[in-house]
């Protein structure tokens, strides 16, 4: 496989060598969880990359799926760029994968049992509870080879274990900081919230150091809501104009549980974000959303799966992406209601914005139903920006940008309003605000 | 004394530009004045307006808009509103999904020096004394400009634009239309508490009643593109009495002669 021969580059990169020193750190670690390093590495390097028959790839730039010259990196500078704050329980943050920073759960929430750690800490302390919910559901959308690469060599994420009936009311932080040429991160989060319990957690992934290095970052995440937890997850992207980046993201609804994830996509070359939710109890409801700005000539693919299997579940999705300069946004969605999943109520919608004429987006809306009792509707829509209302900004003195940035916001608004901590929705405002400095 | 000077303007629409809406108009407007633009329906009004302002629809083919001696015909449609001219819609825009307050809050932001920041406290102070002066519910700055608001309400909100950004010159489009009594004295109530040495006005309208509380200092009338008589407040009057056919009949009259 191409991703293990090495020679010319200037760094070693991610070879089998690589691999085994990797490896040979974490000793301490639970047998289980090596042998599912080992599996996955091999997993990796029996994978080919995606090709151009592939469905799940449908639109997508391949030759940009470029794995050579990558490399672990060495050090994990302290000095990275913040998030804007707001109100948190606890909050990890990786530089490099490596914890530069943490803030430990309030004691209270500790004593009910409440567990907030690095992946790592928490297979070594909390091995058996990790084992049970890594990767329980894994999404098929596309990426197994990412995801395999992403076992094999991930260090960093946070494990979040919320008990039965224990109610979280501020967010629990992850941030993810890349900085340096060719470096790679392989971050996996895990969040497993008991019955009734509630929790939001906020997850960023950011570049360090000069914004145009090239990075790759391949993520995953396993959201678990046990019979009637609530659970709120953001994910903010921002990373540098030159970064490679997969995410891939499972979601498990038991029954009468909610679970709403909202991801949020700014940075990157490629950004390719995979998210599988399924409905696994009856009442079970995933709400899935998405807000991108896509500018320069970046690409955003975003391919999406709500699987009904329990009777009366509901989904709905809604990605809403803003397309500039030459971007490329890429919607793949699909609803299967599988034959025992009744009464489901599920919705899937795609909005483009365009505020360029020379922005692509791609919508492949699509329903598989195999039970005959349900509510299903999906659509895309894309609309040019309204020069009425540009105009009518300018005309205050307000300067094109800023117009562009106050249309986003009221497009995005929609969706952002779902989300009840206001303090967490100015964050993500003032981030999606940052995209449309001069 | 800052003025506004029209020379010889023609406009088209960008998509048409061999045909002139506006014809050869010249005008000259200077701060303390206020000038009144009549005209039938059709005739460019809102065409010279917003092609002053720098609408994309519209091209000017030739002529010049000159601010303070300087053309601004080069300026983007942002810059020409920093550098004090403001335009009163005829038909103000709906932006669902912003806020009147995060809106205008953008506008007064957008005229401070790079790097400075809006005292938030003292701006909210400024904002509620011009929307009590104008008669609007503190309600309002929370909700998305326009959408929804009743005719009179869009006209009003205009006006709140105009107090909060204090521009030197105004284009004021019909601003009367839609009102009712009570909301057409508020409103001109509000434009004379700003009209005096700092600000010109160009206002047009079809009907007197605005001209007895906004009293104008020049009566013009606008006829095919151009204007084709002017004088002082008593030509409205005469307007008013004898109606537009006259003016034809007047034109006609001096064509053949
Ligand atoms: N954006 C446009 N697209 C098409 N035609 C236009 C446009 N703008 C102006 N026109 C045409 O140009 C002419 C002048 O229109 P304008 O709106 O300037 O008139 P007006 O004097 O403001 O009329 P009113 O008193 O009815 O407001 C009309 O024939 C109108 O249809
Ligand atoms: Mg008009």
């Amino acid at each position: 496989m191409s991703a293990t021969a090495l020679s010319s580059s200037a760094l070693p990169g991610l070879d089998s060598t690589r691999f085994a020193a990797h490896l040979s750190q974490r000793a301490t670690l639970p047998a289980w969880w090596l042998e599912t390093k080992k599996a996955a590495w091999n997993q990796f390097l029996a994978l080919p990359l995606p090709s151009r028959t592939d469905e799940n790839w449908r639109f997508s730039n391949l030759k940009g799926l470029d794995l050579e010259g990558f490399d672990l990196p060495e050090d994990a500078p302290k000095d990275i760029p913040n998030h804007s704050s707001f109100p948190q329980t606890a909050e990890l943050v990786f530089s490099n994968r490596q914890l530069v920073a943490r803030s430990t759960v309030p004691a209270d929430l500790a004593a009910k049992g409440v567990i907030f750690a690095p992946l790592d800490e928490a297979l070594r302390d909390h091995g058996d509870l990790v084992k049970q919910y890594f990767q329980k559901h894994p999404a098929h959308l596309g990426s197994a080879k990412f995801v395999a690469l992403n076992t094999a060599l991930s260090a960093s994420g946070g494990f979040l274990y919320v008990p039965a009936g224990v109610e979280v009311a501020l967010p629990f932080v992850i941030q993810h900081t890349l900085s340096g040429a060719n470096v790679a991160t392989f971050p996996h989060t895990i969040v497993v919230l008991g019955p009734r319990a509630k929790a939001t957690v906020v997850e960023f992934f950011l570049s360090g150091g000069a914004a145009t290095e090239r990075q790759l970052a391949a993520g995953v995440n396993d959201l678990h809501a046990a019979e009637g937890a609530q659970l709120t997850y953001v994910g903010a992207q921002h990373w540098s104009r030159e970064t490679l980046a997969f995410q891939v993201n499972s979601i498990a609804v038991e029954r009468d549980a909610r679970v709403l994830a909202l991801n949020l996509h700014l940075g990157g070359r490629q950004s390719r974000h995979e998210s599988h939710s399924r409905l696994l109890g009856p009442g079970a409801h995933s709400e899935m959303l998405a807000l991108t700005v896509a500018s320069g000539d970046r690409e955003f693919d975003q391919r999406t799966l709500q699987t009904h299997i329990a009777p009366n579940t509901t989904s709905n999705l809604l990605y809403k992406n803003a397309l500039l300069d030459t971007a490329k946004t890429i919607f793949s969605g699909l609803i299967i209601v599988e034959p025992d999943a009744q009464k489901t109520d599920a919705y899937q919608k795609n909005r483009n914005l365009m505020l360029s004429d020379t922005a692509e987006a791609h919508s492949l809306p699509g329903l598989e139903i195999q039970a005959n009792d349900v509510k299903c509707s999906h659509g895309s829509t894309s609309a040019r920006i309204d020069a009425e209302q540009e105009f009518y900004l300018q005309a205050r003195g307000i300067a094109p940008v800023e117009a562009r940035r106050l249309l986003v916001s009221a497009f995005f608004e929609e969706v952002l309003n779902k989300l009840d901590d206001e303090a967490l929705h100015a964050a993500l405002t003032a981030l999606i605000a940052s995209q449309f400095k001069k | 004394m800052p003025s506004l000077e029209i020379r010889d303007l023609f406009v088209a629409l960008a998509a048409t530009p061999d045909k002139p809406i506006v014809k050869g108009l010249t005008l000259t407007i200077r701060t303390g004045e206020v000038h009144a633009i009549m005209g039938p329906n059709g005739t460019g009004k809102s065409t010279l307006s917003k092609a002053i302002a720098g609408h994309p629809d519209y091209v000017i083919t030739s002529g010049d808009v000159l601010l303070d001696g300087k053309s601004i015909l080069e300026m983007e449609p942002d810059q020409r509103a920093r550098a004090g001219l403001f335009l009163a819609f005829q038909y103000p825009s709906e932006i669902p999904g912003v806020s009147i307050a995060n809106f205008l809050r953008a506008a007064v932001q957008a005229r401070l020096a790079e790097g400075e920041d809006l005292d938030a406290t003292a701006y909210y102070k400024h904002l509620y004394s011009k929307m009590d002066l104008l008669k609007i519910d503190r309600k309002f700055t929370s909700r998305s400009v326009n959408e929804g608001f009743s005719g009179g309400e869009k006209k009003r909100c205009e006006i709140l634009q105009m107090a909060m950004l204090e521009p030197t010159f105004a284009l004021m489009d019909e601003t009367d239309s839609g009102l009712d009594i009570d909301a057409l004295r508020i409103v001109a109530e509000g434009v004379e508490a700003m009209r005096g040495e700092k600000l010109g006005v160009m206002l047009i309208t079809h009907y007197q009643r605005l001209l007895d509380y906004i009293v104008p200092d020049f009566v013009h009338v606008m006829y095919d593109g151009r204007i084709v008589k002017s004088g002082d407040k008593t030509l409205a009057l005469e307007l008013e009495a004898k109606g537009y056919d006259w003016v034809k009949q007047e034109l006609a009259a001096a064509a053949t002669a």
